[in-house]
């Protein structure tokens, strides 16, 4: 059976920054969630918004259900509007301001002539409770609402729609813990109950680690690590996952690792250094490092479904501690 | 508890009848980093607003005691606040950007701060380099402007104005929350240096009970203006006897290795 | 839980009609005393002919024996250089001038407003075109442009009207560019192109109504201005002519007797004091109750 989502070699150029390079992809049939994990400038959100077609490609492909949505035109390219959908992360700014919560959110049944006016109303409160809003929301306006009821307002309307495929941007990283935990919570019931697919982009590993089977590991725009969430996270092969590892605060001392602080800042994507990108901050960096571009590749038969773009991935996976080396 | 370098005893701080914060004791010792843990509304917020004798200026009233050292501040007089805010403590917000202005070199913001708290200009400029180095930054960097630092660089900066100035007690309101996690690692780990190092008290205002839990020595959870529990933060994470502590504590999303949905 | 919907309230930025009007006006004074003091000048415009003493002043009668006589039971306001009674001409002038500057507000919001809104919203070679033709417009005096226009249209109030328009417009399609292109990259407009909404949806129910406020603003401001600037063409002889009761005309020509007949100038300029500030309060009154975070005691 064809993927819901397959993205091959992608690129996204802003002028000379290469946000975006030869970034692969898989997301299965629902119910499946693919986590994006990354920092600011990793690209990661520049990923969610391309599949959506809604910032251009400089090359690669991004194959829906076997169609190249870049060859989607009329009919077919509305179709695919609806069948995949964005949350973002600001829930400020995430719904029209002068729109009531009903109205924003039946207003895609209307504009797409799925529903008349009246039949939107009713749905739009069916979709409402679905996402956990009181019915006395619906003739709210956004800044009569929290954080988290916002972004609940904000799914319900991507969902009008009946999406396949959810592209979740930061969805709670602008939200307390209480709100965050709601969330996740709520992704999770959507997940099961629609059988919905996700690419779940995030910075916090432990969200991935909740609501992910796969999980893509990125830095400077380019995928250093993926593989089954859970294998990614027993057992880094990457410097860097395991830094991002070690570096996610835990309440508990047990499940604390040493912590490892990678020096200095992310290189510029628009002139990222030679060899691998991330030689500069990596604790492991040999020779080699610095001149030859690591491909991503599997890192052995012991470690199905893995790809590392990492010149010293058999050694991490062996059990080199990035720690120790400083 | 003389010994505290802040003391908060019987703290009120309401709008008109509505009392939003409710805070019956919270101390703060010399290198001990106490965090200050809640919701969006639990009175975090306004907790910090009144400790900067800044509560007013939302229209709050401040009753109670809070006690820096030897001075009472519910007390002080507006042209004394010079002296202890900024000074004696120093704070450090969400946003490190928004704490410089984005046309003046972020040298010259704090060479402009020890200048205004008595300090010459060759005074000044040694302070700010030593602080620079204390905080592991270069001293050029404050040629630099705000828009040509990090998120994370800028939130140093701001702790080492803090440090050059000697402060007693450095405010932290949800200093790493903007940040990336990797970065959010590094100035938590600054933090618990400079306590070490330097002996400095800090008061860490936080929702993330994870950030808390590896950072504090002591920790207070706040919730609707109280303090609902309070201790030596392992045995409040690891036994907590409130049930908002443990709602608190099972909303942080966990790392399990092992776990596919 | 989900057994009574509740109907759709009605999209994008309207008037809130009904109780919620009447709570919003309670709430918002200022926009009350503009309304009035607007429907004030509408009434006057209207019931000229009742309530004016001397209608024929208004037209091209003139009284030698009368002219500039001080304020008095029979005049008013006084009389001008040729003996009208000046209270009857200001009463007629809200038939002119306050009609005039609403229509070239008008003008210069049909044309300006689309063109910003494309510029901000398409950005691109389209922004970069229609805003070097603003700049066109905009490098010169507004004053300067307007005269020359109407110098080379024939005389006449129409003329000045389009004239004065025609500097007009450019500076509501920079103010509204600026607003549209922010509320553009807005994750809220980006969801609608996600949805696969319509261009025209998009612009017309989200990217307009989310960035008028302060064009509102800025033309409930020109009104004054530019029944100032159309009495300056006039004065110059391109627009309304003297039998014409032109509020800006009659102060213009009033000039001269300022030192000893202070009157002539005095009333037709409160009257468009009056006119403008009415219209400043309305447009922030206005401004107010199309704003939905303002909570009208909900």
């Amino acid at each position: 059976m064809t993927p819901l989502l397959e993205v091959a070699d992608l690129a996204v150029r802003f002028g000379p920054v290469r946000a975006v390079d030869g970034v692969s992809l898989r997301v299965d049939r629902g119910p499946f969630g693919l986590g994006l994990v990354g920092e600011s400038g990793s690209g990661k959100s520049t990923i969610g918004r391309a599949v959506l077609h809604l910032v251009g490609t400089a090359g690669g492909q991004i194959r829906f259900e076997g169609a190249d949505v870049a060859t989607l035109r009329g009919r077919a390219l509305k179709a695919y509007r609806r069948a995949a959908q964005i949350v973002f992360q600001d829930p400020d700014n995430s719904l029209d301001p002068r729109m009531r919560i009903a109205a924003s959110v039946a207003e895609p049944l209307v504009a797409h002539r799925l529903l008349a006016r009246r039949a939107a109303a009713g749905r739009a409160a069916e979709l409402l409770a679905e996402v956990g809003l009181d019915p006395g929301f619906a003739a709210r306006y956004p800044h009569q609402l929290s954080g988290g009821q916002r972004q609940r307002a904000a799914i319900a309307r991507a969902l009008s729609v009946q999406p396949r495929l959810l592209v979740l941007d930061e969805p709670t990283s602008a939200l307390d813990v209480k709100a965050q935990a709601r969330i996740l919570a709520l992704i999770a019931q959507l997940r099961a109950g629609r059988k919905l697919s996700y690419l779940l982009i995030t910075h916090n590993l432990g969200i991935v680690s909740e609501l992910c089977e796969q999980t893509a590991v990125l830095y400077l725009g380019r995928i250093v690590e993926s593989g089954p969430t859970s294998a990614l996270l027993g057992a880094p092969a990457h410097p860097y996952t395991q830094a991002l590892r070690s570096a996610v605060p835990e309440v508990h001392v047990a499940a604390r690792t040493t912590r490892i602080i990678l020096p200095g800042e992310p290189p510029d994507a628009a002139s990222p250094p030679p060899g691998c990108v991330f030689h500069p901050r990596c604790p492991l960096a040999i020779d080699r490092c610095r001149a030859e571009v690591p491909a991503l590749r599997s890192p052995g038969p012991g470690s199905p479904g893995r790809l590392v773009a990492c010149h010293r991935a058999e050694e991490m996976l062996a059990g080199l501690n990035p720690a120790a080396q400083r | 508890m003389s010994a505290m370098r802040l003391q908060i005893t019987g703290l009120e701080v309401s709008f008109g009848q509505r009392k939003v914060v409710q805070l019956a004791e919270l101390g703060l010792a010399e290198a001990e980093i106490v965090g200050l843990a809640g919701d969006s509304g639990s009175g975090k917020s306004m907790t910090t607003l009144a400790v900067l004798g800044l509560a007013h200026t939302v229209g709050a009233t401040v009753r109670g005691s809070i006690r820096l050292g030897g001075t009472e501040l519910t007390t002080l007089p507006a042209r004394d606040w010079r002296n202890v805010r900024g000074r004696r403590i120093a704070a450090i917000f969400q946003s490190p950007a928004m704490a410089f202005s984005p046309v003046f070199r972020v040298g010259s913001v704090v060479h402009r701060a020890l200048r205004l708290h008595g300090m010459t200009r060759a005074e000044a400029g040694d302070a700010a380099a030593r602080a620079m180095r204390q905080v592991l930054l270069s001293p050029g960097l404050l040629h630099r402007y705000p828009s040509q630092l990090s998120g994370g660089q800028l939130q140093r900066v701001a702790i080492a104005l803090a440090l050059a100035l000697r402060a007693e007690v450095l405010l932290a309101d949800e200093p790493t929350s903007a940040l990336d996690v990797t970065v959010q690692a590094e100035v938590l780990e600054l933090l618990r240096e400079l306590r070490d190092r330097d002996g400095m008290s800090v008061l860490f205002i936080s929702h993330d009970l994870a950030v808390v839990a590896e950072l504090c020595d002591r920790v207070a959870i706040m919730q609707d203006g109280r303090i609902v529990e309070q201790g030596p933060t392992s045995q409040v994470v690891t036994a907590p006897t409130s049930p908002y502590t443990a709602e608190l504590l099972a909303a942080v999303p966990r790392l399990r290795a092992g776990g596919a949905p | 839980m989900i057994e009574a919907p509740s109907p759709l309230p009605p999209a994008a930025a309207v008037l809130p009609a009904g109780r919620a009007l009447r709570r919003g006006l309670r709430a918002n004074p200022l926009l009350l005393a503009g309304a009035a003091t607007s429907a004030l000048i509408v009434l006057a415009a209207l019931l000229a002919p009742l309530l004016a003493s001397f209608p024929a002043d208004a037209g091209t009668a003139t009284h030698p024996f009368l002219v500039l006589h001080a304020p008095s039971a029979r005049h008013w306001f006084g009389t001008d250089n040729v003996g009208r009674d000046v209270y009857s001409r200001v009463l007629y002038g809200a038939r002119v001038s306050p009609l005039i500057a609403v229509i070239v507000l008008v003008i210069a919001c049909v044309i300006g407003i689309p063109l910003g809104v494309a510029a901000g919203y398409f950005g691109g070679w389209l922004d970069e075109a229609i805003m070097r033709v603003t700049d066109i417009f905009l490098a010169f005096p507004p004053l300067l442009l307007a005269l020359a226009l109407a110098a080379v249209l024939p005389t006449s109030l129409t003329s000045v009207v389009i004239a004065v328009s025609v500097t007009w417009w450019p500076w509501y399609t920079r103010l509204i560019r600026g607003q549209a292109a922010s509320v553009a990259g807005r994750p809220y407009i980006e969801s609608c192109r996600a949805l696969g909404l319509s261009r025209l949806r998009i612009i017309a129910r989200h990217v307009l109504p989310n960035s008028l406020t302060p064009l509102i603003v800025q033309v409930s401001l020109d009104v004054g201005g530019v029944i100032l600037t159309v009495s300056a063409l006039s004065f110059l002889g391109l627009g309304a002519q003297d039998p014409t009761p032109d509020w800006g005309l009659m102060v213009a020509e009033g000039q001269n007797y300022f030192t000893t007949a202070w009157w002539v100038v005095t009333f037709p300029g409160l009257a468009i004091l009056v006119t403008a500030f009415a219209f400043t309060l309305l447009g922030d009154g206005l401004r107010d109750l199309l704003d939905p975070r303002r909570d009208f005691g909900r």
